[in-house]
């Protein structure tokens, strides 16, 4: 278990108020679930506040739970219980580090090490409000470890030279493109596929009628 | 001809994302191929294919899908039916949904039509993990396109009434227990629930409702196309059909590969992923089934084939085929108190064998990695491991507790070794206590 607490009282602001645009998104969600189970829609919602505060604010709580029709501690209890949630402020640029196993066998090491030195221990904010960082559980791209998820989007197949300049470039301001960083495609091995090369897969045959084989007998 | 399945028997042609994900791409592909006939065939039809080409649920049970929608209630009465689709892919190792999400959406979603029909659902969930975002985002792009090609939706061409919604979780490994994740899509905390109830009579919302990995719904399309026979014909019996494999670690190129069941380990990473690093002689063990199962040694891996029965038969598991390869150079008890690690950070904490025993296990295997323990309690872990496995309502347990068995079965000398240098290190002479719990 990992035991999650609220920030504390002095960081927490005073209210919460959806902005229009997740407003907009609350009611796509809302739209998924049956007549009188909008509860189902709490993590979603958690996750737009994130989106548009950064964190978890206690008031944000408060205001789902009235939204929703769930006590409090109900929120509460989901708020803590999923660790993607933040629950106290983080740097503009937060760099979620995965260091399971398959990573950790290809490097993630390396990469925390950069994370401590340049920013400092897990979950501290730099100073200029820009940079923190945390280790994640298995991110799910175990093929292309090591991995770190930034802005949501995945960075694979890193190492600490490579880290470093995406770290160099969102302090600088640039944007820093997704996906792998020695230039795979996809999982696919380095140096690309080794099957899927039959050319008549993609020439629009497997578009023509098929006869379905097997079919029951017309009654 | 690398490895042994033709690219004319692969089903997900678009796994590295080289063409188009799109509606008109996966058409153009076979997709949404014929699924008006099969629709017609009817229920009992897809249900008895289904079971004929063996199709075992590719996400880590291996539990008979089709045997597993015929468990849904026969008639639709007071509640109505759902289908469940477990995207919440976190075991380690595994990345294999990821990629039919991302880069095959629309078998997924024309696997969901046919699924829903077969167990006469209305609506079905895809719950995908928090933090496949554009995962997310093109699973979203690609079920709009469905709608708006009235493939899916109210009064689709198919004929039968489906709606199909993506949720997602926030970050907890433990909701890609099914009864957890019907917890969490509910708006909780993802524990598992008690069974029975089997979800099949009352899951979401107190509904009926059979839950499937992305992987099991996504091939059943292209299996009632082309033949449960045409499928059943690969692989072993009671291991049939093909298998998207995730290597990772130490192999030259890691990679996720779609490939027979049954293929031999070797074959498979030396035809995919160029071979060991360092060569095969450098090989030290391999976890075959995503970090849940138990390691096999150099020795098993040079043999065996990858498929459900030859690795249970080795003390192991196929699980959801995510191979992490170890090398010599690798420290195995490190690795596996990293992954004590993630199942105390894992563990939901409803059932005490698994809340305290996760933890107590990663602090003992901490201390090993670092050899300050004494051999005595290699016993002492192994026994304590076996009080946490099939003690808990869910299989989290088990899974914390394999590795541990796994490394202490084939590597105990390793953390002998750790030990005894450690010990000596300090001048210790065995026996003399160093460290209490």
């Amino acid at each position: 278990m990992s035991t999650r607490r609220l920030a504390p009282d002095e960081v927490q602001p005073a209210s919460f108020e959806w902005s229009k645009e997740s407003r907009a998104k609350c009611e796509f969600w809302l739209g998924k679930y049956p007549q009188g189970r909008q509860r189902s829609a709490v993590i979603p919602f958690l996750w737009l506040v994130q989106k548009q505060e950064g964190w978890v604010s206690r008031p944000a709580l408060e205001a789902i739970g009235q939204e929703l029709g769930m006590p409090y501690i109900r929120v509460l209890e989901v708020a803590t219980f999923y660790t993607m949630f933040h629950l106290a402020p983080v740097g503009k640029h937060h760099l979620q580090v995965c260091g399971t196993t398959p990573c950790m066998l290809r490097g993630s090491g390396e990469l925390i090490k950069v994370c401590k030195n340049r920013i400092g221990d897990h979950h501290h904010v730099t100073k200029d409000g820009l940079l923190s960082w945390e280790e994640m559980e298995c991110l799910g791209s175990c093929a292309n470890a090591p991995v770190v998820a930034i802005h949501d989007y995945y960075h694979e197949d890193l190492d600490a030279e490579s880290f470093n300049k995406i770290i160099d470039d969102l302090l600088a301001g640039k944007e820093v493109k997704p996906g792998s960083a020695i230039g795979r495609q996809g999982s696919a091995p380095e140096g690309g596929p080794t099957t899927l090369k039959d050319p008549s897969l993609y020439d629009g045959s497997l578009a023509k009628p098929v006869k379905i084989p097997n079919l029951p007998e017309k009654a | 001809m690398v490895g042994i399945l033709e690219d004319k028997d692969r089903i997900f042609l678009n796994l590295y994302g080289l063409q188009d994900w799109g509606l008109e791409g996966a058409m153009k592909r076979g997709a949404w191929n014929g699924t008006k006939d099969i629709l017609s065939a009817g229920r009992d039809w897809i249900i008895t294919e289904g079971k004929a080409s063996g199709l075992r649920g590719r996400g880590g049970a291996g539990f008979p899908t089709a045997l597993k929608w015929s468990f849904m209630p026969k008639e639709v009465k007071d509640r109505p039916h759902y289908l469940l689709i477990n995207a919440d892919e976190s075991e380690p190792g595994t990345c294999k949904d990821r990629e039919i999400m991302r880069h095959d959406p629309h078998l997924l979603i024309e696997g969901a039509l046919v699924a829903s029909f077969a167990m006469q659902a209305h609506t079905a969930y895809i719950y995908i993990r928090g933090e496949y975002v554009y995962e997310r985002e093109i699973l979203e792009a690609a079920i709009k396109q469905a709608y708006e090609a009235k493939l899916i939706g109210k009064n689709n061409v198919h004929g039968w009434d489906f709606d199909l919604f993506v949720s997602h979780g926030a970050g907890a490994y433990i909701c890609g227990e099914e009864t957890a994740q019907i917890e969490s899509l509910e708006g909780k905390k993802g524990q598992p629930r008690l069974k029975p109830p089997f979800p099949a009579n009352a899951g979401l919302y107190g509904c009926p409702t059979t839950v499937n990995n992305v992987e099991s719904i996504a091939v059943m399309p292209t299996i009632l196309r082309r033949g449960a026979a045409w499928f059943a014909g690969i692989g072993r019996p009671n291991n049939t059909g093909t298998k998207v494999f995730s290597i990772s670690g130490h192999v030259n190129k890691p990679c996720n590969v779609e490939e027979a069941m049954s293929i031999p380990f070797k074959q498979l990473v030396e035809d995919h992923c160029g071979g060991i690093r360092g060569g095969w002689s450098n090989l030290k063990a391999v976890i075959p089934g995503g970090s849940s199962v138990r390691m096999i040694t150099a020795e098993m891996a040079e043999t065996v084939l990858m498929d459900f029965d030859s690795l249970s038969a080795l003390k192991s598991g196929l699980g959801t085929a995510a191979v992490i390869v170890m090398d010599k150079s690798t420290d195995l008890v490190a690795a596996i108190a990293r992954l004590s690690y993630f199942y105390k950070h894992e563990s939901c904490g409803q059932c005490t064998p698994c809340r305290e025993g996760t933890g107590w296990m990663w602090r003992v295997m901490e201390r090993m990695a670092r050899g300050e323990a004494e051999i005595r309690e290699i016993d002492l872990l192994f026994e304590v491991s076996q009080q946490v496995e099939g003690k808990t309502i869910c299989a989290l347990g088990d899974a914390a507790a394999w590795p541990i068995q796994g490394l202490i079965m084939h590597f105990r000398h390793e953390i002998e070794d750790k030990i005894n240098k450690y010990r000596a290190s300090k001048g210790l002479v065995q026996g003399a206590k160093i460290a209490a719990e």
